[in-house]
């Protein structure tokens, strides 16, 4: 069924309006509906929200080809099928099929309104062949899903080329968090866990690193497809990276390392039971920097994710924290100081 | 980063870590693994020892010890001190001789390695041509001499090491007056033996491998004598004036020739094979020992019946009528006889004989009737049973230490009480601050008590468990009780006995009370006994408890081993340790953690299924608490007990393969290669529960992945298919992922803590017991234990009180309370012996949670965490081991402080402060690849401490610059030196002019 009708391009106003006027159109006004257009690229997008709304009338040239289907019988996947790039990124991150059954009210939207499963970082400093993922394990089911082996890297010295002993991803298991990402591939370099340089380091010891480090798992690759890197000025192009941070021009300029927020992140999670009592978690001596009690409060909702999908009025929690681990970084200095001088008050 | 950002830059406290803290591996304990070659100088009365990895170390009296490596850890062969002199030349399996000094340096000798030296042929000869088989060093002390397997002599200048070829005995030149058809029968062969004549230096006797002997003339280069030996030689000894020598051959017989000047091509005296008449082993050394009484002392090793007890390692000796085959329980290495070695002596009188076998040193004292053994004062063979756990205790009040010894003296009676006999050197080392004991758990069921106060390890008191149960040794069987007419006339020596009778009676927890004496042991099939220390024999009956772990668990099947059976009725045991109370945990699983609180009368132990506590005054199981996760059938059904000793026994016997192929000991610089450290590493690769399918097969603790119950066998079946496949895919991977509740043996309880502490609130303190899991779960218990008046009256009573699970479910590897001065609460009754403040109860507790991955400070009673030094994340190290220790300043006496000192699975110490958990210093210690090495550490109160490298060694080690314990000694030049070599000299010149 097709319907043909007008906006106006520098008024297009709310998207619960447009919304009214399609179901108005369409004569449909009790049937929930997935609202999809085609981007210049000929990719499906959704539209459910203002922003992406807008975004898609700034786009019509002139015209814009909206689709609506069902919301029980939508199929999902047909979204973004044409994306070159990241696509079962996008697939996977939006569209979980265990999920969406139990919950079928899911609205394509920002990314802050998802928990996060895999971002890339701190792309502005590092160089271009590298890649710094990290992997969410909190709240999901899914195991990490990886292996690592001992291999060989070839590095350019002063004295040429040289053969180094490096440490590599050797498989992904099917359905495993690293896989589901897509940012790790079989044969990529590990450089680097949660900030630390892996290199002189064994096999055995940075095993330990990712399982001690498994709840906020960030590790620093060189993939083996130098392909597929994140070409730095397309960032803003708005339809490849939308489920990564990077692609977040608000926070990605300030992070600068990001792994020392989840450091201080894994650990209140620690549960006491009181005479046999309901558990709790372990909330953390006073401390000088607030910045820190807000982040162990951020930590409560953790064992309630078990889903994978987050309440929204936890998501915004969820999304503070990247912030609020800025903000200590900033409290870093100050706060290391005070607990070398060894005057802890408590 | 973290790490640039960190502290270490108060000067102040740079300085007082400097005064603190050093690091040092000072002594070896125990039996010097895989001997291979031994000597003794009797001008030193020294004994050095080498081994197949190139270590060299002597002994003289006791804390009188050296050590020396050769860089080319290659087997020492041949040991030989230079008469009358600090010196000794040993020869390694590359033919490499290498000179070896005794040098004062600051008022102490060392050994110090002066030369080195190999034999060159003329161009074009082949190698064997100048392959050393012998080695004389000749009494004048310029002069070496190596008998080859080519036949000839050569001669070396010494201390040059510069060869002498003018001199140089060639087999030619030997033969030239040898009768025709003796010669065309036998051609010289190698040398298998050369001795000089014990009066005349300037002869000397060469023996070849095919029988023939010559007397050699080293003026006139020329042979004087002719032996036509018809046997095979072994070895050759001369009789003390020179009148007479014997040889041994290879079939078991001796052979006494003349010397003298009538007949230069004499008839054998005496041809003898001892232990005839049917074919005989060889006779491999002997010695014939004159006595003032005229009948001398023959000894030699070997000879024995082929057929019969061709496998026996053994030394006769013979005296007169009296003849003794002592049957050693392993092979023998060497021997030698101490003696009159003054040269004005008219006869030998041995007095004793060292024996180095395999395993262990035997020494006979020859004077007394019976020959009895001497008790070792130093290289005790640690490893009789193999070591299975160790516990050490600082500071032992007198009063104990006194009852303990007295014990061991009872159990030491059939020793003799012959002086130690190798006595060179003077220890200076100051005698020690306090006495240590180290109690080591063998496999046996055995616990030894050793003084670990000294350089000296030396055994005070052996305890045996074994009484308490029936098991399927016959008492009885006693291989000594041989009858009086028994041929050969054996008679074992030695302790070593690596056979355990029944694997479960193994030692695995060991807990010692210095102030009470009570001492709680537990086993590998889930027995804790707890002992109280008797000064007199006494037969009582052992009460017997079970603690059934699994109260709430329902239709599990155990499938480990069953609980060793008990003796009914009383029991005797001899003074010493005597245990009055058993507790058998069911399932008998291993103990895997213990406590004991001898101020409450209470013990606490803990299995993989979970922990309990027993009340030993009245006799009572006072709670139990089951770990278990209900889904872990793997630690329910216990096969972890059956999969890991198999495991480990495959490990060890891999070991044992690497060991004899390629020594392992001392290549702590060399880095060892691939093939050697891949053992090490499956073994390591075990360590973890969490790490699964990839890490290599045949452990079963992968399996925990299979998240529903599947059969053992079945899951194996898959895991091997699984590890096939991994290993053609991709060889070494590892599986990377967290660890959850469901992981297997997360209930295995890893440690166990009594404290007096504020549990509940903050106003009333209470004993409490702690217990951590390898799921990173702590308990906490709050005991109420009835004043002492009404302890009988009144039971103990115990509520859980908290329980708090780690995040990152890492194993609790160390709980420990800080009182409200930072300081870890004292040992039960140390404040009641005034050994130690009462800790401070105004201020508030805090908890210390050590796991496998970090470090975590709680506040109490409220829990809330305050600190934490994360270990593994940022280092992708393990703690291993933890303990607090008291440091205290090199410079200043009233200063100390509580440090923990960790080991973690890479083999580093480190020192982190208390309370603040930062890290102050970090020593590599260990190899990383050395797992059981690592998993033998202990650490001792003042920051000292011990690990096995080898299974009979330990290596103590000190972290602290005050609490220091190492050899130091001088060994002089005895005054005799100047007169003997004078009159050596004229011997020379003596000979030299009467011929």
């Amino acid at each position: 069924e097709f319907r043909r009708f007008s906006l106006e391009r520098s008024k297009p106003g709310k998207f619960e309006e447009f919304y009214g006027l399609l179901q108005h159109v369409h004569k449909i006004p009790n049937v929930d509906v997935l609202v999809g257009y085609t981007d210049i690229h000929g990719d499906l997008l959704p539209i459910n929200n203002d922003d992406n709304y807008h975004k898609a009338v700034s786009t019509a040239n002139p015209l814009l080809r909206i689709f609506i289907q069902r919301k029980e019988d939508a199929d999902y996947s047909a979204f973004g099928t044409d994306t070159m790039t990241r696509k079962k990124n996008v697939l996977a991150n939006v569209l979980r099929p265990d999920n969406h059954r139990k919950k079928p009210h899911i609205v394509i939207s920002m990314p802050q309104d998802f928990r996060p499963v895999s971002s890339i970082i701190d792309v502005d400093i590092l160089p271009e062949t590298h890649r710094r993922v990290r992997l969410y394990k909190y709240g999901t089911d899914k195991p990490l899903g990886f292996y690592i082996r001992d291999g060989s890297s070839v590095r350019v010295t002063p004295q040429g080329l040289e053969k180094v002993p490096g440490i590599f991803i050797s498989r992904l298991v099917p359905g495993g968090l690293a896989q589901s990402t897509g940012l790790l591939a079989v044969n990529d370099e590990v450089l680097e866990v949660n900030g630390i340089e892996v290199s002189g380091k064994s096999l055995d010891q940075v095993t330990d690193m990712m399982i001690a480090n498994s709840r906020n798992l960030i590790i620093t690759v060189r993939p083996a497809n130098q392909r597929n890197n994140v070409v730095r000025n397309s960032r803003t192009s708005g339809s490849s990276g939308q489920s990564t941070e990077s692609s977040l021009p608000s926070s990605t300029p300030n992070i600068v390392t990001n792994f020392l927020q989840g450091e201080e992140e894994s650990d209140e999670e620690d549960i006491i039971i009181e005479d046999s009592g309901e558990p709790q978690q372990i909330p953390k001596a006073v401390r000088s920097s607030e910045s820190l009690e807000s982040l162990s409060q951020m930590e409560l909702l953790h064992e309630s994710t078990q889903n994978g999908f987050l309440p929204s009025s936890e998501t915004n929690l969820n999304h503070s924290a990247g912030s609020i681990s800025m903000e200590y970084e900033e409290h870093h200095p100050d706060h290391k100081s005070l607990e070398d001088g060894t005057i802890i008050t408590l | 980063m973290r790490r640039f950002l960190r502290p270490g830059h108060d000067p102040v406290r740079e300085r007082l870590k400097r005064d603190l803290f050093q690091f040092n591996k000072t002594v070896e304990h125990g039996f010097p693994h895989q001997p291979s070659a031994l000597g003794y100088s009797p001008f030193l009365r020294l004994m050095a020892i080498g081994t197949r990895s190139g270590a060299i170390k002597l002994y003289g009296a006791p804390g009188v010890e050296f050590m020396g490596l050769h860089e080319e850890n290659n087997t020492v062969m041949q040991i030989h001190f230079i008469p009358d002199q600090c010196q000794l030349v040993t020869l390694l399996d590359d033919n490499s001789l290498h000179l070896w000094s005794l040098k004062q340096h600051s008022g102490a000798s060392e050994l110090q390695e002066e030369r080195r030296f190999t034999l060159k042929g003329p161009p074009g000869s082949p190698p064997s041509a100048t392959q050393v088989t012998a080695v004389l060093p000749h009494s004048s002390r310029e002069l070496l001499y190596l008998g080859t397997e080519s036949g000839s002599v050569f001669v070396v200048e010494l201390p040059s090491l510069r060869p002498l070829e003018e001199r140089a005995v060639a087999a030619e030149a030997v033969l030239q007056r040898v009768p025709e058809d003796y010669c065309n029968r036998r051609s010289c062969e190698l040398v298998e033996a050369l001795r000089e004549h014990p009066k005349n230096p300037n002869q000397i006797l060469i023996g070849y491998s095919r029988g023939l002997i010559v007397l050699w003339d080293l003026q006139n280069s020329q042979v004087t004598h002719h032996f036509l030996g018809s046997q095979q030689l072994e070895n050759l000894y001369w009789q003390r004036d020179g009148s007479k020598f014997i040889s041994c051959h290879y079939d078991g017989s001796y052979t006494q020739w003349p010397v003298s000047n009538d007949n230069r091509q004499p008839e054998p005296l005496e041809n003898v094979v001892p232990y005839g008449p049917f074919p005989c082993k060889a006779i491999s050394k002997i010695y014939w020992q004159t006595t003032k009484n005229g009948l001398p002392y023959i000894i030699f090793q070997g000879g024995m019946p082929r057929a019969s007890y061709g496998d026996r390692h053994s030394i006769s000796v013979i005296h007169g009528s009296q003849q003794t085959a002592f049957d050693f329980t392993s092979r023998v290495i060497d021997f030698f006889i101490i003696f009159s070695s003054e040269p004005t002596a008219e006869f030998d009188d041995p007095s004793a004989m060292v024996v180095l076998a395999e395993e262990e040193l035997v020494v006979i004292d020859l004077k007394s009737a019976g020959w009895p053994a001497v008790h070792p004062p130093y290289l005790a063979s640690l490893h009789c049973s193999a070591i299975t756990c160790s516990h050490h205790v600082s500071n032992i009040p007198l009063k104990l230490w006194e009852r303990i010894i007295s014990a061991g003296s009872k159990q030491n009676i059939h020793y003799s009480t012959m002086p130690w006999p190798i006595d060179g050197g003077t220890n200076l080392a100051p005698d020690p601050p306090q006495r240590d004991l180290l109690l080591t758990g063998h496999e046996d069921g055995t616990v030894r008590f050793w003084d670990a106060s000294g350089v000296c390890l030396h055994l005070l008191y052996k305890l045996s468990t074994v009484r308490v149960f029936l098991t399927d040794a016959d008492p009885n069987d006693n291989m000594n009780t041989l009858g009086e007419d028994e041929w050969p006339p054996l008679r074992k020596v030695g302790t070593f006995d690596p056979y355990s009778d029944d694997p479960r009676l193994g030692i695995q927890k060991i807990y010692l009370c210095k102030y009470s004496g009570y001492l709680a042991v537990a086993g590998t099939a889930g027995q804790v006994l707890v002992m109280e220390l008797n000064d007199e024999d006494a037969e009582h009956v052992v009460d017997h408890a079970e603690a059934d772990l699994l109260q709430d668990q329902e239709g599990y099947r155990w499938k480990g081993h069953e609980k060793l059976k008990t003796r009914d009725g009383p029991v005797r045991f001899e003074a010493g340790f005597q245990p009055f109370v058993l507790v058998q945990c069911q399932p008998p699983a291993v103990v895997t953690s213990l406590a004991l609180h001898s101020e409450w009368k209470l013990v606490a132990f803990g299995t993989s299924h979970g922990f309990g506590l027993f009340d030993h005054q009245q006799k009572r199981l006072v709670f139990v608490k089951c770990t278990l996760h209900p889904s872990d059938q793997l630690a329910l059904e216990g096969p972890l007990s059956r999969v890991k000793s198999l495991k480990k026994s495959l490990r060890q016997s891999f070991r044992r393969i690497r060991r004899s192929r390629v020594s392992s000991r001392k290549r702590r610089g060399a880095g060892g290669n691939t093939s050697e450290a891949s053992p090490d590493c499956s073994a390591q690769r075990s360590r973890s529960a969490s790490l699964s399918w990839g890490r290599g097969r045949g452990d079963v603790s992968d399996l925990q992945n299979v998240s529903f119950p599947l059969k053992v066998q079945e899951a194996n079946a898959k895991f091997d298919q699984d590890a096939l496949q991994e290993m053609e895919l991709a060889p070494v991977q590892r599986k990377i992922e967290a660890r959850s509740a469901e992981d297997s043996f997360t209930g295995f309880v890893r440690t166990l803590y009594f404290a007096d502490t504020f549990l509940r609130d903050s106003s009333r303190h209470c004993p409490s017991l702690w217990a951590g899991t390898n799921g990173g779960t702590v308990y906490a218990f709050c005991l109420r234990v009835p004043p002492a008046e009404r302890r009988m009256d009144e039971p103990v009573r115990a509520e859980q009180a908290k329980e708090i699970q780690l995040m990152h479910r890492a194993p609790v590897v160390g709980i420990l309370v800080l009182d409200g001065r930072s300081t870890p609460l004292p040992e039960p009754l140390e404040v009641a012996h005034d050994l130690s403040k009462s800790p401070d109860m105004q201020g508030s507790h805090q908890l210390l949670v050590v796991s496998e991955e970090q470090l975590k400070v709680f506040t109490l009673p409220k829990v809330s965490s305050k600190l934490k030094l994360k270990l593994t994340a940022l280092e992708g190290c393990r703690v291993r081991k933890v303990t607090v220790a008291n440091f205290g300043s090199c410079k200043t006496s009233d200063y100390s402080e509580n440090d923990l000192a960790v080991l973690t699975n890479l083999g580093d110490i480190q020192i982190i402060s208390l309370p603040f958990l930062k890290l102050q210093i970090r020593y590599p210690c260990i190899r990383k690849e050395d797992v059981s090495g690592i998993a033998s550490c202990v650490f001792t109160k003042y920051g000292q401490g011990f690990y096995l490298i080898s299974p009979s060694e330990f290596e103590r080690f000190s972290l602290s610059t005050k609490w220091l314990v190492e050899p130091q000694c001088i060994v002089d030049v005895p005054e005799l030196t100047s007169n003997n070599h004078v009159n050596n000299r004229s011997g020379v010149e003596n000979a030299a002019r009467k011929s």
